[in-house]
């Protein structure tokens, strides 16, 4: 008896202890003078090569990367802000949020532009839209949508062929699904309407961009709405199955953003990393390929704005609002 | 012989410390005021948004399907954006229940529905701006109290402050400046009819005791009456003088030439010795007199004009023949030859009366002290520097005596029997002082006495 | 010589007057302004003796009348005054010289032989005795033609005994004539000035007798 308790006490405390990880990874040369966690929620692939460069100048420093989805990247850091050096997310309302709640470092060092920084303590490193993706083969005989009107009129029109073909961010699983969503509603009707085109016809839900593409890419199903544009490009260099389409109507790009913990106690290094990983992303080196998309504005481009206002959705009653409002129209 | 006046600070620098440090004090004052002022429409400028904000969170509260709704547009938040990205907190209390946003967010004590509360406080280490309102709701069965606060860091605040107080601080300085260069300005013209005054009483001659005439400034009109009324007072004085010497000189030696002319024809007609000694010592005593009375005038006469030396220039050459011309028929008398060695033609700047006089004193001297028969040698030359030089053939100076001789009224060891006073030499030295010039006695060495003035 | 007095202190013009006398000359006294004009305006003078301060007027228009009259007569003036300014001023309007109160007759003598002096010129009044020549204002000694060089004493000594030849000259008025107040005279000192003189005159018809007790006298032989 004792020791069936003293197993539930160490599953317990294990699970307690034990953050479930999307991956894992520590890069090192070895000989190590210094260390740095990183708790991220990009893909470890595309962020390997950025850290390998900084490990190619700084041989001695010890990197450990933890990668995570948004939402509980979030919770994880809340909870113990000393943990970790540098929180790197897609999801720019909690970054803006955990900046305007004291959890991130001031850099005061750092030149970045305007658009791209939030109180000198947030750094956005990339531009990345948000974007239609089709199955080739299954929109083979259809008109390929360029605007979010499009969409509704192809759905509306095949309602039998996109039935359970859908695919979209489950927004209250995915922080990025939620800030894109919510983005887009702020924006115009049309997302509604969209949604509940969508949710009438039944519609596939999603916590991550990953699982969303690979059913996209085997054909389960046609389409998805508010895809990562370039975990799409990605994937499309090495299958050419989808076809990735930014909406003309109102484009929405998302920036992946940077801090530093107000508790951590490696700051010059996280300040010589962040330090690194802008100058990468914003090298203006054609032949440099970068393993994610750089950091540069097109004319006429415009990215979610760096703003309090960021938070508006994450406020508590709002999102309570939304949700109910998004679950109505899109789980039907 | 005017004693030295102290010079006690300025006028115009006085005038002109007042000027600047007024202006800087007010400049300091206006400034504080100005910012005070700036500051307050700065706080203004944030508050106006924050209530803009809270009204626009206040219009959004609902109650749907019994549950209270705080649909807020994405524009509450967003009007809050600052250059420096300020950040934003902000609370929404159901009666004492928060039902959304920052928990430790410090409340004022008493909020309206009708007006917004404004507070300054301090949260997360930082100072923050707090609105609050509250807005009571009538439902079905009750009503319902909801108290929204929103805050704001005061970052871009600060920092517009700190501009507007720089500029300021610089308008401020430059204003300062041109301030102390108006005030330099002002003061100076103001200072100029003094200054004015003081270069035309320079300019006057010293026998120029004219009341001045022209215009003043009203302050200056007692200084100016005062100093006219002195100047007439001075010019009555110094005629009053001169006068009194004139008058002097007259009473004195009109008596006195009587006698002497009574005593020299009583002289002739007199036979026994005791009475032509008692003549001839009366005589004696009366040219005594006589010689005094001259020397004391004229060492009044010099010492009262030294202060005002009429300078003018003086062809010393002219000057001493003249004389020597003068004075040759007293010389003949004692067969004594006047002789005059020109080396160089002398110009002097100084005052002719007084130069001549103290020459004709040394002469005079020369005269007394020479024996019968004897030369005496007046040179003037230019090497090593202008001199005069005046050798007789007389005794000489006693060693002992050559520095105090010209003390007034000193008379040597060997002065017995010869009339005189004694100011000779005390004149010609007071007229060498008020000159710049130097009176040397010395014993030639050929022996005879040996004055020279050197210029 | 002719003198004129202007003097308005009757005491001293008296005392001037005596002595003036003394030497032989002819000597008139005029004691206000007026009557000084009228006697030089009337009168031929040969020397003037002006008092600055007189009751009814300045010497000063004294000599500017005395000027614009184009008078050439020499005009010594006596003042109590002594300041160089006044003489200057005065010598500036037209007198010859000046001598201030009180002055020693030997002075005022010395001045008016100078200045007579400069007035003669050439016509200097001489008085000749066979071989010597003497002119008084000159103050010059010939004999046979040849200037003697006298000395100022001997020149006056001769000319006292000249003044007063065939007469007897005591010493003791020699001694005042010839002798400054203020001198120590020796008693023989007359006597060595006496002699000098005797030697020059040697060879000539003038002939200095010593009477004992007495005097000197000057004879023309």
């Amino acid at each position: 008896m004792r020791n069936f308790i003293i197993l539930i006490l160490i599953l317990i405390t294990s699970s307690l202890s034990a953050n479930e990880w999307e991956d894992k990874k520590v890069f090192s040369n070895g000989k190590n003078t210094n260390s740095l966690r990183i708790l991220s929620s990009t893909d470890t692939s595309f962020f390997a090569p950025i850290i390998k460069s900084f490990l190619d100048k700084y041989p001695d420093v010890k990197i450990e990367y933890f990668v995570t989805g948004t939402a509980s990247l979030d919770e994880i850091f809340r909870k113990s802000p000393e943990q970790y050096d540098l929180i790197i997310s897609s999801a720019m309302d909690l970054q803006l949020k955990l900046v305007n709640d004291g959890y991130a470092k001031k850099i005061n060092q750092i030149e970045h532009p305007n658009w791209a920084k939030w109180r000198q303590s947030l750094f956005a490193f990339t531009i990345e839209p948000a974007a239609i993706v089709l199955n080739k083969k299954a929109f083979k005989n259809i008109a390929i949508p360029q605007t979010r009107q499009d969409l509704i009129k192809e759905l509306r029109s095949r309602p039998t062929f996109f039935r359970n073909k859908i695919g979209t961010y489950d927004v209250r699983k995915s922080g990025l699904g939620y800030l894109f969503a919510t983005q887009d509603a702020r924006t115009s009707e049309t997302f509604w309407r969209l949604m509940e085109v969508m949710g009438g016809l039944g519609t596939k839900l999603y916590c991550c961009s990953g699982d969303m593409i690979d059913d996209l890419v085997s054909g389960k199903i046609a389409v998805a709405y508010n895809v990562l544009g370039s975990y799409a490009e990605a994937r499309k260099k090495e299958s050419d199955e989808i076809e990735i389409i930014l909406p003309a109507d109102f484009p929405t790009n998302m920036m992946r953003t940077a801090l530093v913990s107000n508790s951590s106690s490696r700051v010059k290094t996280s300040e010589t990393f962040i330090r690194h990983l802008l100058n990468t992303q914003t090298e203006k080196n054609n032949d440099t390929a970068h393993s994610l998309p750089p950091l540069f504005l097109k004319p006429g481009q415009q990215t979610i704005i760096l703003e309090p206002a960021l938070m508006t959705y994450l406020d508590k009653l709002k999102r309570k609002t939304f949700i109910k409002e998004w679950e109505r129209a899109i789980i039907q | 012989m005017t004693s030295e006046l102290k010079v006690s600070g300025s006028l115009q620098n006085r005038l002109m410390l007042t000027l600047i440090s007024g202006a800087a004090v007010l400049g300091i004052i206006l400034f504080f005021i100005v910012r005070g002022y700036a500051a307050q429409i700065a706080q203004n400028g944030q508050d106006d948004i924050l209530e803009a904000s809270l009204s626009s969170i206040l219009d959004a509260i609902v109650i749907q399907d019994g549950s209270i709704e705080v649909d807020f547009p994405y524009a509450s938040l967003s009007m809050l954006d600052t250059e420096l990205d300020d950040r934003v907190f902000y609370s929404i209390y159901n009666d004492d229940i928060l039902i959304s946003g920052y928990e430790d967010l410090p409340l004022p004590e008493k909020i309206n529905a009708e007006i917004s509360t404004f507070n300054t406080i301090k949260y997360k280490d930082t100072n923050a701006r707090i609105a609050s309102a509250k807005r009571i709701l009538i439902g079905e069965k009750e009503r319902i109290t909801i108290s929204v606060s929103i805050a704001q860091t005061q970052d871009a605040l600060s920092r517009t402050l700190n501009r507007i107080s720089k500029n300021v601080a610089l308008f401020g300085s430059g204003f300062f400046i041109l301030v102390t260069l108006l005030s330099y300005w002002a003061t100076a013209t103001t200072i100029s009819p003094l200054m004015r005054l003081a270069s035309s009483v320079t300019k006057r001659g010293p026998q120029d005791l004219s009341p001045f005439e022209k215009k003043v400034p009203s302050e200056m009109y007692p200084l100016v009456t005062s100093l006219n009324k002195l100047m007439t007072r001075l010019d009555l004085s110094l005629k009053q003088s001169e006068d009194f010497i004139a008058e002097a000189a007259h009473r004195v030696r009109t008596p006195l030439a009587t006698v002497r002319s009574h005593a020299d024809a009583t002289l002739q007609r007199v036979s026994k010795k005791e009475n032509r000694d008692a003549l001839r010592s009366m005589v004696r005593a009366i040219d005594e007199a006589s010689r005094a009375a001259s020397q004391l005038l004229d060492h009044a006469m010099i010492t009262f004009r030294s202060d005002n030396l009429q300078k003018e220039p003086i062809n010393l050459n002219d000057l001493v023949q003249n004389l020597i011309d003068n004075l040759t028929p007293i010389a003949e008398m004692k067969d004594i030859e006047l002789k005059f060695k020109q080396e160089d033609k002398i110009k002097l700047y100084g005052d002719f009366i007084l130069i001549q006089n103290a020459i004709r004193n040394l002469i005079d001297n020369a005269l007394k002290y020479s024996p019968y028969e004897g030369i005496i040698t007046v040179s003037i030359g230019t090497s090593p520097i202008s001199f005069l030089e005046i050798h007789d053939q007389g005794p000489g100076f006693p060693p002992k005596d050559l520095d105090n001789l010209t003390v007034r009224f000193a008379r040597g060891q060997n002065s017995n029997g010869i009339v005189g006073s004694g100011l000779g030499l005390t004149i010609a030295k007071d007229v060498a002082n008020a000159h710049g010039a130097k009176l040397k006695l010395s014993n030639h060495e050929k022996g005879g006495a040996c004055v020279t003035l050197s210029f | 010589m002719k003198y004129l007095l202007v003097e308005d202190n009757h005491e001293l013009a008296n005392a001037i007057c005596s002595r003036i006398k003394l030497d032989g000359h002819v000597i008139d006294h005029a004691d206000k302004l007026v009557d000084a004009i009228a006697f030089s305006d009337t009168g031929e003078y040969d020397l003037i003796l002006l008092d600055i301060m007189l009751p009814d007027g300045d010497g000063r228009s004294f000599l500017k009348h005395h000027r614009d009259l184009k008078k050439d007569t020499p005009i010594i003036v006596l003042t109590a005054r002594s300041q160089v300014s006044d003489r200057i001023s005065i010598l500036d309007l037209g007198a010859d010289d000046y001598v201030t109160k009180p002055f020693d007759h030997a002075e005022l003598d010395a001045r008016c032989r100078a200045v007579l002096r400069r007035k003669s010129g050439a016509t200097q009044p001489i008085i000749k005795f066979g071989d010597v020549t003497f002119s008084p204002l000159a103050g010059q000694l010939s004999i046979n033609g040849k200037i003697v060089n006298l000395r100022n004493r001997e020149l006056r000594l001769f000319e006292l005994l000249l003044n007063a030849r065939g007469q007897i000259f005591s010493k003791q008025k020699l001694v005042d004539r010839l002798f400054a107040f203020d001198e120590d005279v020796s008693d023989n000192a007359i006597e060595v000035y006496v002699g000098r003189l005797r030697k020059h005159l040697e060879s000539t018809s003038l002939k200095i007798s010593t009477h004992r007790g007495l005097g000197y006298r000057l004879d023309n032989d």
